[in-house]
């Protein structure tokens, strides 16, 4: 309360710089810019499907120039269509690996912090189990499990990434429950998924929103490395770490543009999504704006 | 006293379960990959030809129609007897292709673990101490960068600029070709373990320079901080005095429990690297279908893990004089 007052009285006592911008406006903008830019990008990608596989022998080994952005490759394909084909394949998969870990982190927050002590022990010692490998290894393994392939690097990425977002969801729920709402509710005798839907989700969700965001720059960059190593994508799916463990072999020849522009390109999508999970950190929770 | 010890026992005893859960969950996912070890061993064209009678021994031999959990009793008995079986690629022993390979792995991952330590160490006490400075926007900046670069690319990266263009190391590999194992200096294998170990220091400084920033910054908004200006104690020795006491703790336990991210980074680099090491052989078992070398390299990275932890736990107890105290009453 009295932190309140302070911060009310403040504007009296000393006068506040006037600024064009606050900082949510700040990040407002910000987060717009980024969410556009990954939009454009995952577009021009798809656009540009066919130009990413097309070989042409009359062009290889283009350094990049106008024509060719980001130069070609040894079989005269253009790295600029297959590093934007390769990013919206990792968007689409940071997506659907993303959803899916967050919808297994609700569900899995919202039942150990409710069904008893013992599920939640069951769920830590699983957690504990699967830290007890480096992650990289982990999606290895599994990838070999599931017989390499899309569809063994998407569930891998997806079923890896919800102990620390289970925990946080647990967190606030173990919360919520001692709320007087919440009891009222459970005391009217409402069935307790009513309680869950009705009266905390709504509480949970913006936090779910930030940490489903920030999950994406992992997804993407473990998907990537999985698929480089040579368990995830196929070469017939350009994929970014496949035309990064492609390039490998060409690069000490020389052709430093196969590895670089690729690379930087991925990075860059990392930073945005960051940039937009930290952006509605901000928007979301103002308390933490600041810091 | 006894409560301690016990205490001790519980959590050792709770690191073991995990260990052998993590051997079992590493066991069910290999056994429920489609990988036939009898064609991964002979090649699959090769199989087709093959004498009958001769698949059907090598079938007995890799347990083929033995139920799930025998087979799993069957290994890990095995591994505790140090019998991980035959590698399906190198054709001899896992164990001795695992000690072959340890060796170049564990000097990568062990200089690459001092150096991001001691050097994210340094740099996130002059972040915090020198908050909002130039100096500690670069380190930010710089470790929140890193936080977000693929490591296999940044490795490539360096491999271009330093062995390619300036020509300062080797391409790859752990030791130079065409010498004898016997002629290869201790200079070798350091002039071809820079580079990757460079690779993953410079990555790995991005979390312990974060969070001993965090914490410094913490410690000097302490009121005993504030009380010992007040006394006119000047930066340095409260840096010393304070700071250091403090975040030292915490520093030392979150890396050792980093074993995990730098054993994971250096799957990648040595990948890049061709460095010959645990990393790149785990990555072509798993390619190739060899189960068994998969596994074993599976189980001493757990190890690895695993003695991370527990050195952390310990290291927690040997530094923190106020735990020592409690041991002692």
């Amino acid at each position: 309360m009295a932190s309140s007052a302070n911060a009310t009285a403040r504007p009296v006592l000393q006068a506040v710089k006037p600024r064009r911008f606050n900082q949510r406006k700040k990040a407002l903008i910000l987060l717009i810019v980024s969410a556009a830019i990954i939009v454009a990008v995952f577009a021009v990608g798809t656009a540009l499907t066919d130009q990413a596989i097309k070989t042409s022998f009359g062009s290889q080994n283009i350094p990049p120039c106008p024509a060719h952005p980001f130069g070609t490759d040894w079989m005269g394909r253009d790295m600029f269509a297959r590093t934007f084909k390769g990013l919206s394949i990792s968007i689409v998969i940071g997506l659907l690996a993303s959803l899916i870990s967050t919808a297994i982190a609700l569900v899995l927050g919202f039942l150990t912090a409710s069904v008893g002590k013992w599920l939640d022990a069951v769920v830590n010692f699983l957690v504990n189990t699967m830290m007890g490998l480096p992650h990289l290894l982990l999606l290895v393994l599994i990838c070999v499990a599931l017989g390499k392939g899309a569809f063994g690097v998407l569930v891998a990425v997806a079923i890896t990434h919800w102990p620390s977002m289970t925990r946080l969801i647990r967190g606030e729920v173990l919360q919520l429950k001692n709320e007087n709402y919440v009891l009222i509710s459970r005391k009217l005798g409402h069935n307790p998924i009513k309680v869950a839907v009705k009266h905390m989700l709504p509480h949970i969700l913006p936090l779910v929103i930030v940490s489903f965001v920030l999950l994406f720059p992992h997804a993407i960059l473990h998907e990537a490395s999985v698929t480089f190593l040579g368990f995830g994508l196929t070469p017939e799916q350009p994929g970014i770490g496949v035309v990064l463990s492609e390039s490998l072999k060409y690069i000490t020849m020389g052709m430093w543009w196969l590895a670089v522009l690729p690379g930087a390109s991925l990075l860059i999508i990392v930073v945005l999504f960051d940039r937009i999970g930290d952006g509605l950190k901000k928007l979301i929770d103002p308390h933490n704006a600041q810091g | 006293m006894a409560n301690i010890a016990l205490r001790v026992l519980e959590q050792a005893l709770k690191l073991v379960l995990v260990l052998i859960a993590v051997t079992f969950l590493a066991f069910a996912l290999v056994e429920a990959s489609p990988i036939d070890p009898v064609a991964a061993y002979v090649g699959s064209e090769a199989a087709d030809h093959m004498d009958p009678a001769q698949l059907e021994r090598l079938r007995e031999y890799f347990d083929v129609g033995t139920p799930f959990l025998e087979r799993y009793a069957n290994w890990l008995s095995g591994i505790v007897r140090g019998d991980m079986g035959v590698s399906l690629i190198y054709k001899e022993p896992v164990i001795d292709v695992i000690l072959a390979k340890i060796g170049p792995s564990l000097g990568l991952m062990l200089t690459a673990w001092l150096f991001s330590g001691v050097l994210g160490f340094v740099l996130g006490v002059i972040a915090g101490v020198y908050r909002d400075s130039p100096a500690d926007k670069i380190i930010k900046g710089y470790s929140l960068l890193m936080a977000s670069v693929p490591t296999f690319w940044f490795a490539m990266l360096l491999l271009i600029v330093f062995s390619v263009w300036l020509g300062l190391f080797p391409i790859g590999l752990s030791v130079p070709v065409g010498v004898s194992a016997s002629e290869v200096t201790l200079a070798d294998r350091l002039y071809h373990l820079a580079l990757p170990a460079i690779t993953l220091s410079v990555l790995g400084v991005a979390s312990i320079a974060l969070s001993t920033r965090e914490k410094t910054v913490d410690i000097l908004e302490q009121d005993y901080v504030l009380f010992a200006k007040a006394r006119g104690d000047k930066l340095g020795k409260i840096v010393r005095q304070h700071v250091l006491r403090n975040i030292s703790i915490p520093a030392i336990t979150l890396q050792f429990a980093s074993f995990s991210e730098i054993i994971g980074g250096s799957i990648l680099v040595e990948q890049v690297f061709s460095y010959p090491g645990m990393g790149q052989a785990v990555v072509s078992a798993g390619l190739q279908g060899d189960a068994p070398l998969l596994l074993g390299i599976t189980v001493v990275i757990a190890v690895m893990v695993f003695v991370g932890n527990a050195l952390a736990d310990v290291a927690y107890g040997i530094i923190d004089p106020r735990m020592r105290r409690v041991s002692h009453g």
